[in-house]
């Protein structure tokens, strides 16, 4: 049944151990190993970087179809720091674009049958999430001091209602890291899962015979709608996950409102 | 979860017992194969059962996707903000010098154009006013000589009408004093034929008295 089952393309297989830290060998040690995951971070960061550097070995000053790709991708990005964490953003530039790259070829490789999913994963998700916030935090503080905690604190409210709003500010600004990776994470998970299901009813139809066979194409027509909504929400939350972090980012720059 | 947990241990434990066959020559290569074997296969019919945990909140795997996580990330911000963003940076900077420079180099050449467009004006307007001038200078001594040589022969003719003038007065004068004297003379005849001689200085008197009364 490992052919139908939804869950299964999100197994973590172990290729090879590499050791355990943290206490002895089983109980109480964290084991690291290199997974499938692992794999798929690799071959994600070895395509991107092999695109990017080798299209643009030619430095055209008429950019062909492959360079043109990439100064796209560039200008994209570089666009969407400048517009919502203003010039001074523009030092985060390599950061975001990474992190950009580097969901969008993870969501995209999950596309491939077959491959596994880096960004189905919420300590994945999870730990860009944390460390885009951790960022925020530590560069807001170094560069603004206590200056930072006017992020909290929104200009032109009336006295009376400022503590509910403080509070209010805090709770979105704790719930970000949550947001952010939950919404990468479950939009892949979910969309996996669901293209999984009809996929399988497929499979499960029409080995019930004739009858079967013709009522396997409503399932089927699900599955290649479901597979062209894949490709839109691995682009889309690429995207969303690169701007919102341009966005906390300004944050850091510009704590005022 | 507790069989897959079992397997790992199985296969770690014996992983050294394995490397230590392999230096030895594979004298306990059998146990290493079965054991490897029966790790990978406990290991499958996990997956199959999915008995743990859901796989993404399984947090044996965390360990590995977080250290795989640094790593690839890490080397995938170092390519991207060493190599190859600068690099497709520089492609844009140097097409937009090149096409700054382009179009300030077409701004220069079009000044330079119109700067000779408007010497050529200029000189143009230059030309037309010293034609002007040469063809109002040469028209004023044209005027100026025909109006000379127009007062020469109006002077001339002036000259000559007065001449003839003069000379019809006298001859008028001329002609007025014979008159009086062939009245003279015929009032002496006329006289003599009727009432006999008269002399011809009375006739005279006679026609000078009835001339001027």
């Amino acid at each position: 049944m490992a052919g139908t089952d939804p869950i299964h393309q999100f197994n973590i297989v172990e290729l090879f151990p590499i050791g355990t830290i943290g206490g002895s060998e089983g109980e109480g040690g964290i084991e690291l190993a290199f997974t499938n995951a692992g794999l798929f971070m690799v071959l994600s960061v070895l395509l991107i970087s092999s695109y990017l550097i080798l299209s643009t070995s030619g430095r055209g000053l008429v950019p062909n179809r492959w360079q043109l790709v990439s100064e796209m991708l560039y200008e994209f990005v570089a666009n969407m720091v400048r517009s919502s964490a203003g010039s001074e953003g523009m030092r985060f530039f390599p950061l975001v674009f990474s992190l950009f790259m580097f969901v969008l070829m993870g969501n995209m490789l999950g596309m491939f049958p077959y491959f596994f999913t880096v960004t189905a994963h919420i300590i994945v998700t999870g730990a860009l999430a944390v460390f885009v916030i951790g960022l925020v935090i530590v560069y807001g503080v170094i560069r603004n001091g206590f200056g930072f905690l006017k992020l909290f604190v929104p200009s032109g409210v009336p006295v009376a209602i400022l503590p509910l709003v403080v509070l209010i500010e805090i709770v979105s600004f704790v719930s970000r890291p949550v947001s952010l990776s939950v919404r990468l994470f479950a939009n892949m998970l979910a969309g996996h899962i669901t293209l999984k299901v009809f996929a399988g009813f497929v499979v499960m139809m029409s080995s019930a015979g004739l009858l079967g066979w013709l009522g396997a194409i409503l399932p089927l027509g699900m599955t290649v709608a479901l597979t062209a909504l894949e490709f839109l929400v691995a682009a889309l939350q690429a995207y969303v996950f690169a701007i919102l972090t341009s966005m906390y980012l300004n944050d850091a720059i510009h704590p005022g409102h | 979860m507790a069989n897959e947990a079992i397997a790992v241990d199985v296969a770690q434990a014996d992983a050294p017992d394995g490397a230590a066959a392999n230096a030895h020559g594979a004298v306990t290569d059998p146990l290493a194969a079965d054991a490897a074997e029966l790790h990978t296969s406990t290991e499958a019919h996990g997956g199959e059962e999915h008995g743990g945990a859901f796989p993404p909140f399984d947090p044996a795997t965390f360990g590995s996707q977080l250290l795989w996580l640094a790593i690839t990330f890490a080397a995938l911000y170092f390519l991207m903000s060493r190599v190859a963003l600068p690099r497709i940076g520089e492609i844009l900077e140097v097409r937009r010098d090149r096409i700054e420079g382009d179009l300030a180099e077409a701004d220069r050449l079009r000044q330079k154009t119109d700067q000779a467009m408007a010497d050529y004006e200029a000189a143009l307007n230059q030309a037309r006013n010293k034609a002007h001038g040469i063809a109002e200078a040469t028209r004023g001594e044209i005027r100026h000589e025909t109006e000379s040589s127009r007062a020469a022969v109006e002077a001339d003719l002036a000259e000559r009408v007065a001449a003839a003038e003069q000379s019809i007065q006298a001859t008028k004068t001329e002609a007025l004093k014979n008159v009086d004297e062939i009245a003279a003379q015929t009032a002496q005849a006329v006289v003599a034929a009727i009432a006999g001689k008269v002399s011809i200085a009375d006739a005279r008197a006679a026609v000078a008295e009835v001339v001027k009364g």
